[in-house]
This record gives structure tokens, C-alpha cells and sequence, in this order.
């Protein structure tokens, strides 16, 4: 059986996966902020990655330009973030449910914005759009350019993450995430905090849907189904793998966001691999699901039963 | 300006009320402060000592009475909304500080407290000198690890971290709430001598709470007792300089019709 794999189509999957990797890098950045600096599991992003993609797909069959688009992506996360965060902090909800809650009422939502419809198609042929398989598979400067702006555009919401999260205000998001008794014992309101991290978690998020659904021509009510699994995945292959790496580094922060990125397109180099070694794709979620568990049990694993004597300063 | 610069009048408190676990903590509590009071309370488990703090702070809202710190009414205010006016370090070492930040980065914090956090950098080089300076005078060699976080501190390390902190925008009132009660009898007696330093130097108002008897006589210029949420014994000045250890068990003993005399954390001292 294995004579009948063609190394050939493996190959030609790579610059599709790839692509994949990279636009799902920037949906990974938004779990990061939530999962990591924030220490709050926050599930919005199944609906919040739809309804960015949702949204761009709509306005630019509207004739809106799509980097537009991609910004009212992104400001349509935020509000899915927003009512995730007022549900957690004015109505007192635990964070977890409160953005099942959100999620859940996302799925209508996402449904009403396409129309009513339960997917809607965007081909590159009729509208100018700013990510497609066509460019990832063109053998031509489309695809060059492609890969150079998404890289780019990666590399430049690195540098503005970076920038954020030394700023005052980051330092307030970093502080709550921590420890929430110490930064509101110094004056940080913690509520206004959380809201705020949960906007900007699900806007990138959002925008990362815009680029999906633009890549696969098609908003689909369902594309955001696991996808908090899938930025889980990103964020946990990227620390296991390069976390000793970045410490110590200067701009480790920057350094971790990049192994993110790197995580997110790892992941779907595996994927496409077992894709490629004839997994059925009905299976694909248990194997993400798995995934994701044997990577978070890893540094759990190792806590326990590896190096004996823990340095620990007490 | 106001004559004192903290006044709790009459603050009551009931923890889970109506319940099975009703827990009367406050019942009545009036304290006021002038202006550089250093104020020890102590009191056996349960007295409400901490709690005060807390109500001071803000961690929830009292059920009646009122709170004014330096003439502001704060009753009403949330934790954060009152933390311009206060400085505090707690029992447990690891609440004071964000572990997973540096120690420059948590003084930064701290230098925030009470103004608005915009898009400015968390931490400009001025600062970074001018905490080097401050933690030289702590001389406990923390001025050379200004990036290391505090995680990897020692609870003793983080806790004078945290006085800093507390310290570093010379609060109205200073709250320390058994800071010295998690760490060794020797760290125990270099924090205490650090929070008698910065107090003295500073010119603050502070409240410290302790269940050490030998410390509450030996610090600040006034005692305060408390038992099942009340003010029992108030003593300043000369009065306070004279006291014993035992004269504080025999007030205790009075108090508590002689319970307390099999009260673990009096034995303990």
C-alpha cells in the first residue's frame, strides 16, 4: 500500500498547507493573548473566526475593497469579544461558559450574516481578493507575492503585538493575567482589562477568518467548528518545540509569537502528512483533538517524570 | 485635609449570610488613624483583623458603616478605584507580585498606580535607574537583577519587592496584613526591619496586622486588640512602650472570658 503513496502529490500539498499554516498563525496570536497572557480559555473563537469570515465574504460581493473587509473582519471579532467579556465581567459568568454562550449565539449570528444562508462562495475569477488557492498554487509572481505579503503582514502584526504588550496598557493585560488581586491592588481595573484582551484576541481571530475564507472561496457556517483546538495546537507545538529557544533571547516575546506562527504551520504540514498517508478525513478531528492533548501533556509529562530535584527558589 | 487620615466608622460585615456559615467578621469596627500612625493590630484567629484590611481595601463592600481615607469617602469605591490612596503587601508572597514579570516591570506597575495607563512603554529608563537606586538601599542585591522575574524570587525577595512597590508612590495609608507571617523568623525580622524603615522615611500612615505579640509592641506608636470583630484594648504612646506580652494575654483572657488561654496562636508566642 505504501507504493501507491505518491511522494509527488505530498509535495504539491506543501504550498497549500503552508498558506494554511500561515493564515491560521494569525488566528493562533488571538489564542495566545486569551489562553497565555490572559489565563482565560476563551471558546468565542469558534464563532468569532466565522463571523470575520463571514463578514468579509459579504462585503466584498458588496463591492467593498477587501482590505476593507478584512478590517471589518476584525472589528466584527472585537465584538464578539465584547460580549464575551460583558457576559464574564458585568454579569459575572464563568469565562469558559460565557464564551460558550457567545459561540453558540454566533452560529445564528454568522447564519443572518450570510443571508441565511449556511455558506456562501466568493471566487477570485469575479472579485479582487487577497488570499486564494489560486495564488498558492500559481506557478507564476501570484504566488510570490502572495507568500511575501502574508509572511509580511505576519512579521508586521508580530512587531504591533510586540509593541502592544510593552506599552502601559499591555503591561496592565499581563499583570491581570497573572495575578488579578496584585493588578487590582495597583489601581488596574481588571474588568475593563479582560474585555479589552477579549477584543483584541477575537479581532485577530476574525481577521484570520477574512483570509480563510478568501483562501477556500467560500464562507461556511461550520468553518470555525474545533478551531479553538486548532490555536491551542499552534500555541502548544510552538512552545514544546521552540520554547527553549526563545528564553533568554531579547524580544523573547517576539521570538514566541514567531514560534506561534511556526506551530500553526507545522501542524498543518502533519495534517497534510497524514492526509496523505489516507486518513479518512471524517477522522481529521480526533486526530486534532489528539494532537492537542499529547502536546499539552508533554511539558506535564516531563514536570513529573523527568528531571528529578526541580529548582525551585523558595 | 482632613483631621485623620482614616477614619472606619461603625463597618459591619456578615460573610455568607443566611446561610449555615453565617460569619458575623465585623461588628462595629471604628478605628481612626491621624496622620503617621504606625498602627499594629493583633487578635486571635478570626478577630477580624485582616478583614479590616480588606474592608479598607476594598476586596468587597461592607454591609454598613463608612470608610474615609484622607477626607475621600471610599465606601462606595471598588478595589481598584481605592488603590491610589493605599499600599499593600500580604501574607502570602506570591500575591503582591506578577511571577511571571520582571521585577523592573511589576515597580512599573506600581509607579502607575492611581494614573492612566495609555500607549506609553511600560518601562522607560529613568525608571529602570531610579528602582536600581531604591533597591540598593533594600541591600538585598536585587538593584542587579532588575529583568529577572519574580517568580524566581524568595518569598522574603518578593515581599520587599512588594513593600516597594507599596511604597513607591508614597500611599495615605499603608496596609500590611501578616506580610512576615509565610516567611523564616530571620527574613521575617529583615522585612519587618525594611517596612519600619520605609514607613519611617516616607512618613506614612500604616496598619500592620500580626499575630506576633513581641512584634506588635515592639513597632508603631499604637496597638490595637480585636476579638469576634470589635475593638477591644487601644493603646498609644507611653502606654503602648510599657506594655508586656503578658499584660496583652491577660487583656485577651479578659475579653474572651478565659478561652484563650488553649488558643493555639497564643501559645504560640
Amino acid at each position: 500500500m505504501l507504493l501507491s503513496l505518491n511522494l509527488n502529490s505530498l509535495l504539491n500539498a506543501m504550498p497549500g498547507s503552508i498558506a494554511q499554516g500561515l493564515i491560521w498563525g494569525i488566528m493562533a496570536f488571538g489564542v495566545f493573548i486569551t489562553f497565555r497572557l490572559l489565563d482565560f480559555a476563551d471558546l468565542t473563537v469558534d464563532g468569532s473566526m466565522v463571523t470575520g469570515g463571514a463578514t468579509a465574504v459579504m462585503l466584498i460581493k458588496a463591492g467593498v475593497s477587501p482590505w476593507l473587509a478584512l478590517l471589518a473582519a476584525f472589528a466584527a471579532g472585537m465584538a464578539a469579544g465584547f460580549v464575551t467579556g460583558i457576559l464574564h465581567t458585568a454579569f459575572g459568568i464563568p469565562g469558559i461558559l460565557a464564551s460558550i454562550l457567545t459561540q453558540l449565539s454566533l452560529y445564528s449570528i454568522n447564519y443572518n450574516i450570510l443571508g441565511k444562508a449556511a455558506n456562501q462562495a466568493i471566487s477570485v475569477n469575479n472579485y479582487k481578493l487577497l488570499a486564494s488557492l489560486r495564488y498558492v498554487n500559481s506557478s507564476g509572481s501570484d504566488r510570490i507575492i502572495f507568500f511575501a505579503g502574508l509572511t509580511g503582514g505576519i512579521i508586521l502584526l508580530i512587531a504591533l503585538m510586540y509593541w502592544f504588550f510593552g506599552t502601559e496598557i499591555g503591561q496592565a493585560i499581563r499583570a491581570t493575567g497573572c495575578n488579578e488581586s496584585m493588578a487590582r491592588a495597583q489601581g488596574i481595573n481588571t474588568n475593563f482589562i479582560k474585555v479589552l484582551a477579549l477584543m483584541i484576541s477575537n479581532g485577530l481571530v476574525g481577521m484570520s477568518g477574512a483570509l480563510y475564507a478568501q483562501c477556500q472561496g467560500a464562507a461556511d457556517v461550520n468553518m470555525g467548528r474545533g478551531a479553538i483546538v486548532i490555536g491551542l495546537a499552534a500555541v502548544i507545538i510552538g512552545e514544546v518545540l521552540f520554547g527553549k529557544l526563545c528564553e533568554k533571547r531579547k524580544l523573547m516575546f517576539a521570538w514566541t509569537l514567531l514560534s506561534v506562527a511556526f506551530g500553526a504551520v507545522l501542524y498543518y504540514i502533519v495534517y497534510a502528512v497524514v492526509i496523505w498517508l489516507r486518513m479518512p478525513s471524517e477522522n481529521m478531528k480526533l486526530f486534532s483533538a489528539a494532537i492537542v492533548a499529547l502536546f499539552l501533556s508533554i511539558p506535564y509529562l516531563k514536570g513529573k517524570y523527568g528531571k528529578k530535584g526541580v529548582k525551585k527558589n523558595v | 485635609m482632613s483631621e485623620y487620615m482614616l477614619e472606619i466608622q461603625d463597618v459591619h460585615k456578615v460573610f455568607n449570610a443566611g446561610t449555615i456559615n453565617e460569619k458575623t467578621a465585623l461588628d462595629g469596627v471604628d478605628i481612626r488613624l491621624s496622620k503617621g500612625d504606625f498602627v499594629t493590630i493583633i487578635g486571635g484567629n478570626g478577630a477580624g483583623k485582616s478583614t479590616t484590611l480588606n474592608a479598607v481595601a476594598g476586596v468587597w463592600q461592607i454591609d454598613h458603616g463608612k470608610i474615609i481615607i484622607n477626607g475621600t469617602d471610599v465606601t462606595k469605591l471598588p478595589e481598584h478605584k481605592r488603590a491610589p490612596y493605599l499600599g499593600r503587601v500580604f501574607q502570602d508572597p506570591m500575591t503582591g507580585t506578577a511571577a511571571t514579570m520582571s521585577i523592573d516591570e511589576n515597580l512599573a506597575i506600581a509607579a502607575r498606580r492611581g494614573r492612566h495607563r495609555g500607549l506609553k512603554w511600560g518601562v522607560t529608563k529613568a525608571e529602570r535607574a531610579a528602582y536600581r537606586e531604591k533597591l540598593a538601599q533594600f541591600g538585598l542585591g536585587l538593584e542587579d537583577r532588575l529583568t529577572t522575574k519574580v517568580g524566581l524570587l524568595s518569598g522574603g525577595q518578593r515581599q520587599a519587592i512588594t513593600l516597594l512597590m507599596a511604597s513607591l508612590m508614597k500611599p495615605d495609608l499603608l496596609l500590611l496584613d501578616e506580610h512576615t507571617a509565610a516567611l523564616d523568623p530571620k527574613t521575617a525580622a529583615k522585612v519587618l526591619e525594611l517596612s519600619d524603615k520605609v514607613i519611617a522615611e516616607n512618613d506614612l500612615t500604616a496598619m500592620m496586622v500580626t499575630h506576633n505579640m513581641k512584634d506588635a509592641i515592639a513597632h508603631g506608636n499604637r496597638l490595637i486588640m480585636m476579638h469576634e470583630g470589635r475593638v477591644i484594648y487601644d493603646v498609644a504612646g507611653e502606654g503602648k512602650k510599657n506594655l508586656h506580652v503578658s499584660d496583652l494575654l491577660r487583656k485577651f483572657e479578659e475579653a474572651s472570658g478565659g478561652e484563650f488561654a488553649n488558643d493555639r496562636m497564643m501559645l504560640a508566642n
